[in-house]
């Protein structure tokens, strides 16, 4: 796997691509645009660029009036205030009203590390994902992050796109094209299928290689597109492969693992396991401890899928 | 009565002088009326909130009554707005913040022209664009969505940055709940329109001194509620909320005001017009009984 590159610096540079390209592209953070990046954004086009102070609530009604006035807002700060702090803002300002505001939280899940569990957003997916009419969208690497931001922008409707704050490894090429609500096949395999997204795709696909060591033959998808989700691949990996991991940064409940049993139950049931946080807050510490010791390691993943595996032959 | 029927039980001379009637062109009804027709327009959307709520067995009567005069005086004098183009780019917005005094605003823009006056009787009905709090994706003339309080107030910032990055010269007016102003974010927002010097923006306080559990200063004391717009940087102008020339006067002050935001205290009375609801919170959200409908028709002839 190739070095680690930053998400965040992905997302506020292709800000300023599209800054270039469309006049209309507005930029909204609360006092965070250093670590969200979007000082890049303020730099060039300080017009544009609205910086709202600490008030998430405020920052998303004001998104949504400029997007009522045919602008493109793209609003951004860390996860846990968006939508944690702002969620009925979101609801009702947003979604119920259906206009073209784009929110890109960073710092989502348990690897934002040291600042302990106020500023992990382990709860943003359920949150996001339960209001009708939302794209969400958590990119694997700073490729697909630029991807996802571009297609949010071309895109009419909300947009939710999670970013963690640690750099990734990137697990695609510079000619990789992101499709909404498509799966992205990283392993192809026939005895059970590792479903991942965010910060958990360059693990499960460590997880494949090693299972794949060891005789099984895993498929990965990775699903960056949450909602609307890929039923499609989902109901196939189902069908040729019997056994499913999910695996995901964030609450066991509401998150990807829920999302993909829905689907797996309704169409074609088999073993399921959750790679994910379960029902607890984690701690202050560093990244790759908290990963570890809330379960979210390639070998975690490579100790489920032998679980489900075990689970398929009875 | 048949709602539909409201518009033919006026007398004929104010009918005409009022022109709500369909027979005229959408662009005459949004014509400027002088402050006697608006005094008839006034009685009119009354009756409509009195009947399109006793009807629907449900909805917010006080609230609504209290804001007759503010509303009528932007759509039917100061409001730039085509009835029959609700999506005009350039049009003045309106942003009902206080989205359960939704009749006022139906009523009003069916008089408008916006949709027919015959529809307000399908209010908070299954299918009706006429929902319980406003729906912009369903209701023609509806800017934003409304219903949780202390929304609209941020919304109107984006509106203004927007018209200002666009250098249009549309305003945005947004009404807010003085009872609405207990939310935090109604301050978040107060605080930004000023740091964003936002002049093209006022927003009016329909200051009728009661929320559901009560008189203000009971529940929630906001006093001193000038002083605190003031201190936040905005222009404050209070005026009698039922007075039509003290609002269209202190509309046009408003309009003059450069590099900071306005707002409009409109001292107003919670169901405003009928005897039984004036000043009472029992009426807040609950709508008239057959028998109240009747008494409070009689008294707004």
């Amino acid at each position: 796997m190739s070095q680690a590159v930053s998400l965040r610096e992905a997302y506020g540079k292709t800000l300023v691509e599209l800054g270039r390209e469309n006049p209309d592209v507005v930029v909204l953070d609360a006092d965070l645009s250093w670590s969200t990046m979007t000082h890049f954004f303020a730099k060039e086009f300080p017009g544009r660029f609205f910086d709202c102070g600490i008030a998430e609530q405020n920052m998303v009604g004001i998104a949504a009036g400029l997007a009522a006035s045919g602008k493109i807002p793209f609003a951004s700060t860390f996860a846990v205030f968006v939508p944690g702090r702002s969620f009925d803002q979101i609801r009702m300002s947003v979604a119920y009203s259906q206009f073209n505001v784009k929110l890109v939280v960073t710092h989502a899940g348990i690897s934002v590390g040291e600042d302990g569990a106020s500023h992990q957003s382990v709860e943003d997916l359920a949150l996001i994902g339960s209001l009708p009419g939302f794209t969400v969208i958590v990119p694997a690497d700073a490729i697909e992050t630029a991807q996802a931001v571009k297609v949010a922008a071309a895109s009419y409707g909300p947009f939710y796109i999670r970013l963690c704050r640690p750099k990734l490894p990137l697990v695609y090429d510079e000619d990789y094209r992101f499709k909404l609500g498509k799966a992205v096949t990283m392993r192809r395999g026939k005895d059970a299928t590792i479903i991942a997204i965010g910060i958990m795709v360059s693990a499960a696909i460590e997880a494949a290689d090693s299972l794949g060591r060891q005789g099984i033959d895993c498929r990965v998808l990775n699903m960056p597109t949450l909602k609307p989700i890929d039923e499609a691949a989902i109901v196939k990996a189902a069908t040729e492969t019997g056994a499913i991991v999910t695996a995901e940064d964030h609450l066991q409940h509401g998150g990807l693992g829920s999302e993909v049993a829905q689907v797996v139950t309704r169409h074609h049931p088999v073993p399921m396991e959750f790679i994910a946080i379960k029902d607890t807050y984690a701690k202050s510490g560093k990244a790759t401890e908290l990963l570890q010791r809330y379960g979210l390691t390639a070998k975690d993943i490579e100790k489920t899928v032998h679980s489900v595996v075990k689970r398929k032959r009875l | 009565m048949a709602l539909s029927e409201m518009g033919d039980s006026l007398s004929e001379a104010s009918a005409e002088k009022v022109s709500a009637g369909a027979s005229l062109s959408p662009a005459a009804r949004a014509k400027p009326l002088s402050v006697k027709e608006m005094a008839v327009v006034a009685k009119r959307l009354r009756r409509h909130i009195i009947t399109m709520t006793g009807k629907a067995g449900s909805g917010h009567p006080g609230g609504s009554l209290s804001a007759v005069e503010i509303v009528t005086a932007l759509y039917f004098k100061v409001l730039r707005h085509r009835p029959q183009d609700p999506c005009w780019s350039d049009r003045d917005r309106f942003i009902l913040s206080k989205g359960h005094a939704a009749p006022v605003l139906y009523a009003t823009l069916a008089e408008c022209g916006y949709f027919p006056i015959s529809e307000l009787a399908t209010l908070r009905q299954l299918d009706s664009h006429l929902q319980g709090h406003t729906d912009r994706v369903t209701c023609p003339g509806v800017e934003m969505s409304a219903g949780a309080l202390g929304q609209g107030l941020s919304f109107a910032i984006g509106v203004a940055l927007a018209g200002r990055l666009n250098s249009q010269d549309y305003r945005a007016y947004v009404l807010l709940g003085d009872g609405e102003c207990d939310e935090g974010q109604i301050w978040e927002a107060a605080m930004a329109a000023a740091h964003f010097k936002l002049d093209n923006l006022v927003a009016i306080v329909d200051n009728n001194g009661q929320q559901i559990d009560g008189w203000n200063r009971d529940v929630m004391n906001l006093e001193p509620f000038s002083a605190k717009w003031q201190a936040f940087g905005w222009r404050v102008i209070e005026v009698d909320g039922h007075d039509f020339t003290q609002l269209i006067t202190a509309f046009d002050q408003a309009k003059q005001v450069k590099g900071e935001p306005s707002v409009i205290i409109a001292h107003t009375i919670k169901g405003k017009g009928v005897s039984f609801m004036e000043n009472n919170p029992d009426f807040h959200g609950k709508a008239p009984n057959a028998e109240e409908v009747e008494i409070a028709l009689k008294e707004l002839e």
